[in-house]
């Protein structure tokens, strides 16, 4: 589904990602983890297409198209779905409206009619109730006013809403308590199929606990330094990730 | 139709309304002087005491000198250029549909707002105005049965004398500024709506404004009156043919609410601005206030100001009753070479009055907007409140935002907030509905909307979705 090759990338002049490859089948969950600053949110944005990160080099397919070539609403049409780390509020916009819009340009994409008012309403309930997320937030504008999890939860919502190809949880779950936690954790499990492949980003094992990886992957340094079974999380937090650095630095 | 769907399916950033209408036009030569508005006050059919009113109007005027303190560039105005009276030939007024020019018809069906009565959005009630002369009021009987006029204000002068001779000029005399006596000397239609006392007008009456025939000006004037315990919500529209030279429009309107009544004025201001280049568009110099006349009344002013080269515009409320209240809600966006300067004035002068302003400024392109505000308590007016919210919004770094609050208390009980944000539109904002699958024209009207969404809900319904849509075309490929 996903192919990155050798992609290097820089922010103002200053290399982030210097060469990274990682392939995803349909049907995988990929977790992502390391310390602060090492890129993880940045190859995020690459992949949803934010024009700040510039890229040097490297290739990156997408069920067989040249991803790189494509406009951010582009990718979010064929299946890329970003679950930001910082999510922004757009006041005075409903949820409604906002989620309406995304619905029918996706549906557009997938050559089916849109959604009308009735017919929306009533998918946006049942996945609601497939995410349990509080019916309140749907009534709110976007993310206005929203706490940290609330906002998360609302990542997790839109989400089941879009049914994208490739989800990328950039760490959603920072700062849930375990109710939240959960919440995500299994709106992701419920939503997961062999048609689709997830990208989670994290810090910490816990959200590992319940949502199973197929593979995880340390980035360091803007590089992919270590992939193993779902084992690795463990290791990692037990041991944190200065022995990771040290055998980096030997390289 | 709902205001995603709307937003949906629009696809063009071109000016929708620029076409021009063939018809016969019947009109003066161009320029100003006695003999003109002899000859117009007598082509309308007017009692003598509207005639020495005009003229009384433009000897004033003559000594008068064009405003410069407004943050505009005006380049000079020729007003000997300017024709004073264009009308569709045939201009008596039509006893039925059928005897209305069917070009005229389509012009109107095309502008979206038909002639038939039954083909109109229910519950709203039009009086559409082309270039100098109203072509139609609809349902002026039904109105009539509660007791309702709303009819043209030419024929309000010919069979409504006394409401006129009592009311007009009585908000904004001739010698008010410059624009309202050239006003007061050469308007030519407009219209006019009394509502009797303890009615409340169970329609939205509306006036659709067309400019129409080239070289001309338009002046039209507008006096409501809500007489004790009435409701009235009316709207005006307008629209303009894309040409290269720039229009005048100078209109005057003037409101009078009595003893607990209320009028809601709202308006969709869309007159051609001009083309990418700031070539042509119309100059909309207006003059707009309303009274609070007796204890306990309201006015409420609401504007979505789109349209126009140049915007001087400044719809004000005198409470002067105890307990009146003035509010003033406004989105004005300018985009390419477009200029406004907008605002309001609330004069407090009863005790315990109130107003409230949010004004929310969009600007893109390398357009100037600016908002100017005046909130004055007078020495008796004790408990007066004012909240004033001000928000600009740019979409661009070459278009300016600029605010001029006056605030000028003169009474120690009364109180008047001020509030001002300026911001950027967000690049992440912009970002986060792309990565939903949203383009950047549809998310900046998405968050346009929403920035303006406290004044967009004070429009009546059917309006503020055709607000909406407005919005979003004024603003398309404006961010950068
Ligand atoms: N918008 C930006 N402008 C400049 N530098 C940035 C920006 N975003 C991230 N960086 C830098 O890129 C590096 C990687 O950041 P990030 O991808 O956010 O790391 P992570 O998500 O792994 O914590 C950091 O050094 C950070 O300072
Ligand atoms: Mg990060």
């Amino acid at each position: 589904m996903l192919t990155i090759k050798n992609l290097k990338a820089q922010i103002n002049g200053k290399p982030i990602l210097k060469g990274i490859n990682l392939e995803i089948k349909a049907g995988e969950v990929h977790a992502i983890m390391g310390p602060n600053g090492s890129g993880k949110s940045t190859l995020a944005a690459v992949l949803a297409g934010r024009d700040y990160v510039e890229i040097t080099s490297g290739e990156v397919l997408f069920m067989g198209q040249n991803l790189l070539d494509l406009a951010p609403e582009e990718r979010a049409r064929m299946g890329i779905f970003l679950g930001f780390q910082y999510p922004v509020e757009i006041p005075g916009v409903s949820m409604v409206s906002f989620m309406r819009t995304a619905v029918n340009e996706i549906r557009k994409y997938r050559n089916l009619p849109p959604l009308n008012s009735s017919d929306f309403l009533k998918y946006m309930r049942e996945k609601k109730e497939l995410v349990e997320i509080d019916t309140q937030l749907t009534h709110r504008s976007v993310n206005e006013g929203f706490s940290g999890g609330e906002k998360k939860k609302n990542e997790i919502f839109q989400m089941a809403m879009l049914e994208p190809k490739l989800a990328i949880l950039d760490e959603t779950d920072s700062g849930l308590d375990i109710d939240a936690l959960r919440i995500v954790a299994n709106g992701v499990n419920k939503l997961k199929s062999p048609d689709n492949a997830y990208l989670v980003i994290t810090h910490y094992q816990r959200l590992l606990d319940y949502i199973i990886p197929d593979v995880v992957h340390v980035l360091y340094d803007g590089r992919i330094v270590k992939s193993a079974g779902k084992e690795l999380a463990l290791e990692l937090e037990e041991k944190g990730y200065d022995w990771i650095k040290r055998e980096y630095q030997k390289i | 139709m709902n205001s995603e769907d709307i937003i949906q399916n629009l696809t063009q950033s071109d000016y929708k309304y620029g076409f021009t209408t063939n018809i016969e036009t019947e009109t003066f030569p161009k320029g100003i002087n006695e003999d003109i508005i002899r000859r117009l006050s007598e082509i309308k059919g007017e009692p003598s005491f509207m005639l020495e009113w005009r003229l009384k109007a433009f000897e004033y005027w003559k000594q008068m000198e064009m405003p410069t303190w407004a943050h505009l560039k005006i380049p000079p105005i020729d007003y000997q250029e300017i024709i004073y009276y264009a009308a569709p030939k045939k201009n008596k007024a039509p006893e039925s549909l059928d005897d209305i020019d069917p070009e005229l018809k389509k012009t109107f069906d095309k502008l979206g707002i038909p002639l038939e009565e039954q083909k109109q959005l229910s519950g709203v009630a039009v009086d559409a105005v082309m270039d100098s002369v109203s072509i139609k009021t609809t349902f002026k009987e039904t109105l009539a049965n509660l007791g309702i006029i709303f009819c043209s204000m030419s024929e309000a002068i010919r069979e409504h004398p006394d409401l006129v001779k009592k009311y007009l000029g009585s908000v904004v005399p001739y010698t008010d500024n410059f624009f309202a006596a050239l006003n007061s000397a050469v308007f030519s239609d407009g219209s006019f709506v009394y509502i009797p006392k303890g009615v409340r007008c169970p329609m939205e009456l509306s006036t659709y404004f067309r400019i129409n025939a080239k070289n001309t000006g338009q002046f039209e004037r507008t006096l409501i009156i809500a007489d004790e315990d009435s409701y009235v919500s009316y709207l005006e529209g307008c629209t303009a043919p894309m040409r290269d030279e720039h229009q005048l429009h100078a209109a005057v309107v003037e409101l009078i609410a009595l003893k607990n009544a209320e009028i809601k004025y709202s308006t969709v201001q869309n007159w051609y601005p001009g083309d990418k280049n700031g070539k042509g568009g119309i100059y909309n110099f207006v003059t707009k206030r309303g009274i609070c006349k007796e204890e306990n009344s309201k006015i409420s002013w609401t504007q979505v100001e789109t349209g126009s080269a140049i915007t001087w515009k400044y719809p004000s409320c005198i409470l002067k009753g105890d307990n009146s209240i003035g509010e003033f809600y406004s989105v004005a966006v300018t985009n390419n070479y477009q200029q406004a300067d907008t605002g309001t004035k609330m004069i407090h002068i009863g005790k315990n009055t109130r107003s409230r302003i949010v004004s929310k400024g969009i600007s893109a392109g390398y357009s100037q907007n600016s908002y100017r505000g005046l909130v004055k308590i007078m020495k008796n007016a004790d408990n007066a409140r004012n909240f004033t919210q001000c928000d600009s919004m740019l979409l661009s770094d070459k278009c300016g935002a600029h605010t001029f609050p006056y605030i000028e208390i003169d009474n120690p009980t009364a109180i008047a907030e001020h509030e001002a944000t300026t911001s950027r539109i967000g690049e992440d904002q912009i970002f986060y509905c792309n990565q939903r699958g949203i383009s950047t024209e549809d998310a900046v009207g998405l968050i346009v909307n929403g920035y303006a969404r406290e004044v967009l809900n004070q429009l009546p319904m059917e309006f503020a979705v055709e607000a909406q849509k407005l919005l979003q075309i004024t603003l398309e490929n404006s961010v950068g």
